[in-house]
């Protein structure tokens, strides 16, 4: 099985030993200042569609690529080295929400391809900082671990084999145009494992193989995913897909997420990747923690050689980016420490064989 | 154990092969209760929990879904990490598909040859898990250390060649039972623990883990014997190198506080310091078993002979201490696992059947033998599935039986008898149990594709149902023999009634246990039609006779019966007067009060052992098996009693009343004014020799102007409880502990009838101050007033008890009657309390149809309705 043999990777692999890597910031939050309109989600291709399509963002890859455009474009500008494809929901369980199962391997597949072309671009544009593509995967609109019957906790929505099989035509899709499968804001980590699945099986039936990135999601301050995990056993769980990078994003603002990273850091051995959202949602569920405040929690980050790639998730924009990127690149990456081989397992709590 | 700071404690009791309880609850879908287990592993110190659903009633795949998937919900049980426990690989997949934790698949091997091994493997690194790896490889389980190394040194080198990372490797070296009586076996808790001291020097991050329960299995039973075998043999392999064990968190004794001696001769047996360790641990191992100290000489020669005499010995004997290590033995010297029960197992059980046959065998110990089958059959089952092939009992069967208690009864203990029986011989029996409906009946034959169906029932409105199934065999076309038992049914009943239901094929009536082989034998056998035609010319002549008889029989009207009533004498008479009126509830009575009071004859017959308490132990002919067999009562008796298996309850009422004529009055209070409910009484109507009378219950109570009179009524149970235990014992392929535990069940309600009795005459009514009778006495009916039970032969009006159970509140009773009446649990007596020291038990016998019609009217029925309950005594 050989690596995917895009020139832009081994560039990448090369830059992370050097420096802290610079992700984007939030997709959604760029796109709503374009005040879409139904019109504008359903374009020409979705116009007769029956049901409602507005706020599909992944849709605009095919109707509205442009915008999608712009935004990428946008960050690359503020300093990202990476950008993530615009795929959150482009899986056929969430299209389900529209109808638009039947598509969500096109949406993937345009997300990417756009995607690929402004890296590209910027790549070509600025050869000493080389631009990378992740492929999103996001955390579906259906959940394996959590029954959404009160009455009947044994119940759920969804097998793990239609989650897989879901996860594939995504990967499918996208793998020809993207350097990276990112799986993030997991807050169900048995749905990231049946992506990791589907990314081996896709890997294996393909012959090609592609670095993963995994990023999970602590809900609140009790320090566990909404599947109840904390972040030890979270990386246990996922730790056998041998992820280039590991981390965490969304939900938490960047001083709030501090200490799980640091319990992240500590155990992982592979990259630390952390993107917070821009604080917490005031009264009107918006994010408005400046580009300066963000930074003063993350540059520590940095400083204290917790993490190897940050970025922001809901309510970053460029303008944080940009601050990020002229603070933080600047600065020594996390060296990555030696981790003893031991039996570790999970329940929602870690477990290592020999560690008392 | 001190050597444990890093030792894991693995907890095994959510595994349905180890647990009778978990499984029952799994066998129920009572997955709910089923969580509790995994919670109490969890509390109990397990950190990690062993899930395992392998078994033949389980769809393993579904069952382990539903549980894990219920699991994720529970937070204090979901927080330790799940051992994926099965021997199928897509249980095993199935588990995996529901843990977002990192699980430990138990387990893989390299028994189907390196190519499944390696690609199960990478599935378990898909699912993100570590592996249990057995000493298991294509010739087999892996019995000396250093063939257990080898094995496990070739899995290590083919598995972190292809990637997998060496610390997800758990090695499973094979803990096998030592101390069996077998020579060889002798050395295989040393060969664990050299082989984990090897594992751990050698193979870098290999972790080594065990099943620890199977160490001791010759011990079974003698719990604390197991627990220092337990012990002992961690303390060892700690010591060794192993990791982590699959054990019963709740249950280890601590290496320091075992008994000097028993330690002593344990560690002896586990580290095989001594030819004669096993005798000498078996010497004190009596000590140690439940308390009583009492040495019990055994005759262990048999143990020198091969394995196929010794499973014919144990066979024979009912001896299943050994079975499963003999049996693993034979299953190890065998090519496939089912030509040991074609090959030793069936001919043991062959020679059981013809002792049998020979009246040299008798109940009690053959369905101590079925016991010892089972419990072979249940070792080899998972070997089979394995196999990929059918079900040894589907590939061996001489024929299937469909087998059931009908609708509306409960009684099951003779059915239970005849299952086994006919299991003993090869036949699969697919038992539905009690109150089972005739259309559940009839699919199941029909899904099954049975050879025969056999209805069983104790009461009598169970034979209007088995008429019922009968008919709609012919309706729907079955076209297979109906064979029919019980208590209440007949030759003649059969003839008369069942029979003409159904034409299509042979009915047969199945008088008692012993006789159910002959028949299924001659059913399925050659020679059938000729047996058919036997049988059919049989039944012609019992109709026949039976028609003779009607017509010979002459009858009195029911109106010159009342004439010839029992007339007391009233005057002057003064009834005693209750304690108290109304109903009155005990819970949890003690039966410890009640014991002295079983009648044990009944018990014997139960089991076809037919004579008198004690007589029946000096027997010429079956003196041995009533002895082993009260034996085995007695002891169990103890338990009964001493671990509350089940709990009694009492309830009994008196209330004002007075006759009018065939029916009693009640009233709610000692006023009399306010009617509270009417027992209605049936009288005998046969012509009785000069001076002897019709009876009818109502005699026995003071008409109206003659002085105040009570009845009482009565339901006691000793049966709460009694239907778990009796799955439990089933679930462990243990019958005859079943039956056993059924048949004392319901000599403790009886006994608690006669005790009831006895305190109503002395205490509660209070009418008979003198000294308390024997027990002796008391069967023999030496005293004054009757109990006597609706359904029974004074008033065989099963309907009567919807009175009675009224007026003693119901549900409060704890027993509920089906729509046949009969009571649920089984175990429970009801009946009425007459006083008079004139009153006597009788029997109405047949009646005529004036007094259907009179009956009818008086309890509001149609004449249809009265007839069909009182079927079986209709002289017309």
């Amino acid at each position: 099985m050989t690596i995917h043999p895009r020139k832009i990777w081994p560039k990448i692999e090369q830059a992370i030993k050097d420096r802290v890597l610079i992700l984007d910031g939030a997709m959604g939050t760029m796109l709503q200042a374009y005040k879409l309109t139904e019109a504008d989600f359903r374009g020409t291709e979705f116009a007769d569609w029956a049901s409602p399509l507005r706020g599909n963002n992944d849709l605009l890859n095919i109707t509205k690529p442009d915008a999608v455009r712009d935004v990428h474009a946008a960050f690359f500008e503020a300093g990202a080295d990476m950008i993530e494809t615009n795929t959150f929901n482009a899986t056929t369980i969430s299209q389900a929400d529209y109808g638009l199962s039947e598509h969500a391997g096109a949406i993937a597949e345009a997300g990417a391809k756009i995607a690929r072309k402004v890296a590209d671009e910027w790549s070509e544009k600025t050869p000493d900082k080389p631009r990378a593509v992740l492929g999103a995967l996001g955390p579906l609109s259906k959940t394996l671990s959590l029954s959404p019957k009160v009455e009947d906790p044994g119940y759920r929505d969804v097998d793990f084999d239609q989650v897989v099989a879901s996860y594939k035509t995504q990967i499918e899709a996208m793998l020809g145009y993207v350097d990276v499968l990112l799986i993030e804001t997991i807050f169900d980590t048995l749905n990231a494992k049946a992506a990791i699945f589907a990314a081996k099986e896709v890997f294996a039936a393909k012959g090609q193989e592609l670095p993963i990135m995994i990023s999970g999601t602590i809900t609140d301050k009790s320090g566990r995913t909404l599947s109840g995990q904390t972040v030890e056993a979270f990386w246990h769980s996922i730790a056998h897909a041998k992820p280039f990078a590991v981390g965490l994003n969304c939900a938490l603002g960047a001083e709030e997420m501090r200490p799980y990273v640091q319990a992240l850091a500590k155990i992982a051995d592979s990259y630390i990747l952390a993107y917070p959202n821009a604080g917490l949602p005031n009264a009107f569920g918006e994010y408005d923690e400046t580009p300066t405040h963000m930074c003063s929690h993350m540059i520590p980050w940095v400083e204290d050689g917790l993490v190897n790639i940050v970025g922001g998730c809901c309510g970053s924009t460029p303008a944080h980016i940009t601050k990020l990127a002229n603070k933080a690149s600047i600065l020594s990456p996390r060296q990555s420490p030696e981790i003893t081989p031991k039996l570790r397992l999970s329940g929602l709590e870690p477990f290592v064989l020999g560690a008392r | 154990m001190s050597a444990s700071s890093n030792f894991i404690n693995i907890g095994e009791r959510t595994n349905v092969a180890g647990s009778a309880r978990f499984k029952r609850l799994i066998v129920d879908g009572d997955f709910a209760e089923a969580l509790s287990v995994a919670r109490q592993q969890v509390e109990n110190g397990a950190q990690i929990i062993d899930i395992n659903m392998d078994d033949g009633l389980i769809d393993g795949a579904a069952a382990m879904s539903t549980y894990l998937n219920l699991l994720a919900s529970e937070p204090d049980i979901a927080r330790v990490p799940i051992m994926i426990d099965s021997s199928k690989w897509d249980v095993i997949e199935a588990g995996l598909k529901c843990v977002q934790g990192k699980s430990v698949v138990n387990s893989i091997s390299l028994k189907e040859g390196e190519k499944q091994f390696l690609e199960q493997a990478e599935l378990v690194r898909r699912y993100g898990a570590a592996a249990v790896i057995m000493a298991f490889d294509e010739g087999g389980q892996a019995e000396t250390a250093d063939h257990k190394f080898e094995i496990c040194k070739r899995a290590y080198d083919l598995l972190t060649a292809n990637g997998f990372p060496p610390q997800d490797i758990i090695f499973d070296p094979n803990i096998f039972a030592v101390a069996t009586g077998i020579e060889e076996h002798n050395d295989y808790a040393v060969a664990f623990f050299e082989a984990t001291r090897r594992i751990k020097k050698h193979l870098p991050y290999a972790r080594v883990s065990g099943g620890l329960s199977n160490v001791s299995f010759s011990f079974r039973g003698n719990n604390p014997v197991r627990e220092a075998m337990h012990s002992v043999f961690l303390y060892h392999a700690i010591k060794a190198g192993l990791d982590m064990a699959i054990v019963n968190a709740g249950q280890l004794t601590i290496y320091d506080r075992i008994p000097d001696r028993l330690k002593s001769r344990v560690e002896d047996v586990i580290l095989n310091k001594r030819d004669d360790a096993t005798d000498r641990l078996l010497e004190v191992a009596q000590y140690y078993a439940g308390g009583k100290k009492r040495l019990k000489k055994t005759d262990e020669e048999w143990r020198k002979l091969d394995v196929n005499g010794r499973l014919s010995h144990a066979l024979v004997n009912g001896i299943t201490k050994y079975i499963v290590a003999d049996t693993e033995e034979a299953r190890m010297a065998s090519e496939r696992p089912l030509h040991v029960i074609e090959g030793p197992l069936m001919s043991g059980m062959n020679e059981v059947g013809d002792l049998f046959g020979e009246g040299k065998m008798f109940l009690p110990q053959v369905v101590k033998s079925a016991r010892v089958m089972k419990q072979a059959v249940a070792h080899l089952l998972p070997f089979m599935d394995a196999e990929k092939k059918l079900l040894g009992t589907v590939d061996v069967s001489n024929g299937r039986i469909v087998m059931a208690t009908v609708k509306g009864d409960v009684h099951d203990i003779g059915k239970n008898i005849v299952g086994v029986v006919l299991q003993c011989n090869g036949y699969e029996v697919i038992d539905l149990g009690v109150m089972a409906p005739c259309e559940k009946i009839l699919e199941t034959a029909k899904e099954v594709n049975a050879d025969i169906i056999g209805l069983s029932g104790l009461i009598t409105p169970s034979l209007d149902e088995m008429v019922y199934v009968a008919g709609e065999m012919q309706r729907q076309g079955l076209n297979l023999p109906l064979m029919i038992g019980g208590a209440t049914t007949s030759i003649t009943h059969t003839a008369v009634k069942i029979e003409p239901a159904y034409t299509d094929n042979s009915t047969v009536y199945v008088q008692d246990a012993s006789r159910a082989v002959g028949v299924v034998t001659k059913l399925l056998g050659e020679n059938v039609e000729s047996f058919k035609d036997e049988t059919k010319a049989q039944y012609e002549k019992s109709r026949a006779a039976h028609a003779r008889a009607q017509t010979g029989r002459e009858r009195l009207s029911i109106q010159d019966a009342r004439a010839n009533k029992c007339a007391i004498d009233w005057d002057g008479y003064k009834a005693p007067k209750p304690s108290f009126l109304g109903a009155k509830t005990f819970k949890n009575y003690d039966l410890n009060i009640v014991r002295p009071y079983i009648d044990w004859t009944p018990f014997f017959a139960t089991w076809e052992l037919k004579g008198r308490y004690p007589d029946i132990l000096e027997h010429d002919v079956y003196g041995k098996a009533a002895r082993d067999l009260y034996r085995d009562a007695q002891a169990m008796l103890d338990k009964i009693l001493s671990e509350n298996w089940v709990y009694a309850q009492v309830t009994l009422g008196f209330w004002p009343a007075v006759s009018k004529g065939d029916d009693i009055q009640l009233f709610t209070d000692e006023s009399r004014s306010e009617d509270l409910a009417v027992f209605h009484t049936l009288r005998q109507q046969m012509v009785k020799s000069e001076g002897r009378k019709n009876y009818a219950l109502s005699d026995f109570v003071a008409p109206e102007n003659a002085n105040q009179d009570y009845v009482g009524g009565f339901c006691v149970t000793a049966g709460l409880g009694e239907g778990t235990r009796v799955r439990d014992f089933k679930a462990a392929d243990d019958d005859y502990s079943a039956i056993l535990f059924q048949a004392l069940c319901d000599r403790l309600a009886e006994a608690l009838a006669e005790h009831l009795h006895e305190r109503v005459r002395r205490e509660f009514w209070g009418y008979e101050k003198y000294a308390r009778f024997g027990v002796k006495g008391l069967v023999a009916e030496d005293y004054l007033g009757i109990r006597p039970a609706p359904g029974y032969p004074a008033q065989p009006d099963h309907t009567e008890k919807a009175v009675l159970f009224k007026l003693l509140g119901g549900d409060a009773t704890g027993v509920k009657l089906t729509e046949s009446f009969a009571m649920h649990p089984a175990s429970s007596v009801s009946g009425l309390y007459f006083s008079h020291a004139d009153s006597l038990y009788f029997g109405v016998g047949k009646i005529e149809k004036d007094q259907v019609q009179d009956y009818a009217k008086r309890k509001g029925m149609s004449l249809a309705e009265a007839e069909r309950w009182l079927a079986p005594i209709l002289n017309y």
